[in-house]
């Protein structure tokens, strides 16, 4: 399954809280695409999902909005 | 074999929980961490807004912690639980509007709550016996475990045994032993045992884990108490007043200002809800108005806009006025003089 996350306009910590959130949702194997606005998204959700065993599979960072797409770990 | 016994630390992105996660999953332990949002917390996202401070990685000290540890990081948005801590404090605040007591009390009963959901056995914090004035005194330490719940399944290794026995140390999950009696100010223990653990690096001491304990942040969040009439906020409040210089010069409405370009663009985000201003003629900061006002607000707050522009020197400096109702509209002002701006109108 594919999902999609709309984390812009919150700052950190509160984009890596609803990552959480939606990835407690998922099952292992599934794709989370979460857009942001808060550069700071770069480190702290590739750090969490590194201490959580998830995946990033890419990090997309355009002028406005950075996107990352995260692999649900099992 | 027998499943490890399993602990939930509050990791606040200092060293002292660290350093309490480390000593106990030292005894095989498995631990995992907790950490809460109350909307104060110091956190990457101060660095993010300003953008003099992109250069340096903005990180979560506590994300950045449990890495360090190898364990998981559970962050738990408590925002709105939050505020009647801070705006009821039981046992009052400390320095500032700091209620410390009052919100280790509600982390503690917090976590207490998550290990009987999670099925895990104990709690540790960092806490040490004498390291803060208010919240980590002899007294305090059984104000915490009873008034939270916690009761004996609260675990603080780096003072346990200067404490009676809790029921992990009675159990045998952790051996007391191997635990330690660290107490007063000073930071010399801590150093030592990071640098058995070999932490070489670690976010600042004590002190600035939350705004509410810095002077200037306390000014402006009584400052928006007092002219609102009420003791409440929304997060966008407490996050506008992390952001910006914020002036106010009559009591019925107050300026809020970047400071660089970060700052403009985050108040950017926000021009929907409050009026705003921008220079035209002159590169300048992103305004915000928070309050009702008339024409002749208005053109004083263009005329402190102009100020902080690049025109703060010129004769006549444009600035738009857009209040979200219909078309923007355009003032020609000269900029306020420095000498004409009172002190008492900074918060
Ligand atoms: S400094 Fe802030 S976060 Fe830390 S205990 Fe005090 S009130 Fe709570």
């Amino acid at each position: 399954m594919e999902q999609e996350l709309d984390a812009r306009r919150i700052l950190c910590p509160l984009p890596v809280i609803r990552t959480q959130d939606a990835v407690a949702r998922l099952s292992p194997g599934d794709v989370l695409r979460v857009i942001a606005t808060d550069p700071g998204v770069v480190y702290d959700i590739p750090a969490w999902c590194k201490v959580h065993g998830h995946k990033v599979l890419a990090i997309e960072e355009g002028r406005e909005e950075i996107c990352l797409t995260i692999e649900v770990g099992g | 074999m027998t499943q490890p016994r399993k602990a939930i630390a509050l990791i606040s992105g200092g060293l002292d929980s660290m350093l309490a996660a480390r000593v106990v999953q030292e005894q095989g332990v498995q631990v995992e961490g907790i950490n809460f949002f109350t909307g104060f917390c110091v956190e990457g996202h101060t660095h993010a807004i300003r953008a003099k401070d992109r250069a340096r990685p903005k990180r979560n000290n506590a994300l950045w912690v449990a890495e360090q540890l190898g364990i998981k990081l559970h962050i738990v948005d408590v925002i709105e639980e939050y505020k009647q801590v801070l705006l009821n404090p039981k046992h009052g605040y400390g320095a500032n509007l700091n209620p410390c007591l009052d919100c280790k009390v509600f982390m503690v009963a917090k976590a207490k709550q998550w290990i009987e959901e999670q099925g895990f056995d104990f709690i540790i914090t960092g806490e040490v016996i004498g390291q803060r004035p208010m919240s980590q005194r002899k007294s305090t330490m059984p104000v915490v475990a009873r008034e939270s719940g916690a009761e004996d399944l609260l675990l603080r290794p780096l003072c346990a045994k200067n404490l009676p026995e809790t029921k992990p140390e009675r159990e045998g999950w952790v051996e007391r032993a191997r635990l330690y009696d660290f107490s007063g100010r000073s930071r010399k223990p801590q150093m030592a045992l990071a640098a058995r653990f070999g932490f070489e690096e670690y976010a600042q001491p004590a002190g600035g884990c939350c705004f509410l304990t810095d002077a200037n942040y306390a000014v402006k969040l009584n400052d928006l108490w007092q002219h609102r009439g009420s003791r409440d906020y929304e997060l966008d409040d407490i996050m506008l007043l992390k952001v910006g210089r914020h002036l106010r010069p009559k009591p019925h409405f107050k300026l809020i200002i970047g400071r660089e370009e970060g700052e403009n663009r985050f108040l950017e985000g926000y021009r929907r809800q409050f009026t705003h201003l921008k220079t035209l003629s002159h590169t300048g900061p992103m305004v915000l108005i928070e309050g009702q006002v008339g024409a002749a607000d208005l053109e004083l707050a263009a005329r402190i806009t102009a100020r902080f522009s690049q025109g703060r020197d010129a004769e006549a400096v444009k600035v738009e006025i857009d209040d979200n109702q219909g078309a923007p509209r355009t003032l020609e002002v000269r900029p306020l003089h420095n000498d004409d701006i009172p002190k008492a109108w900074y918060l």
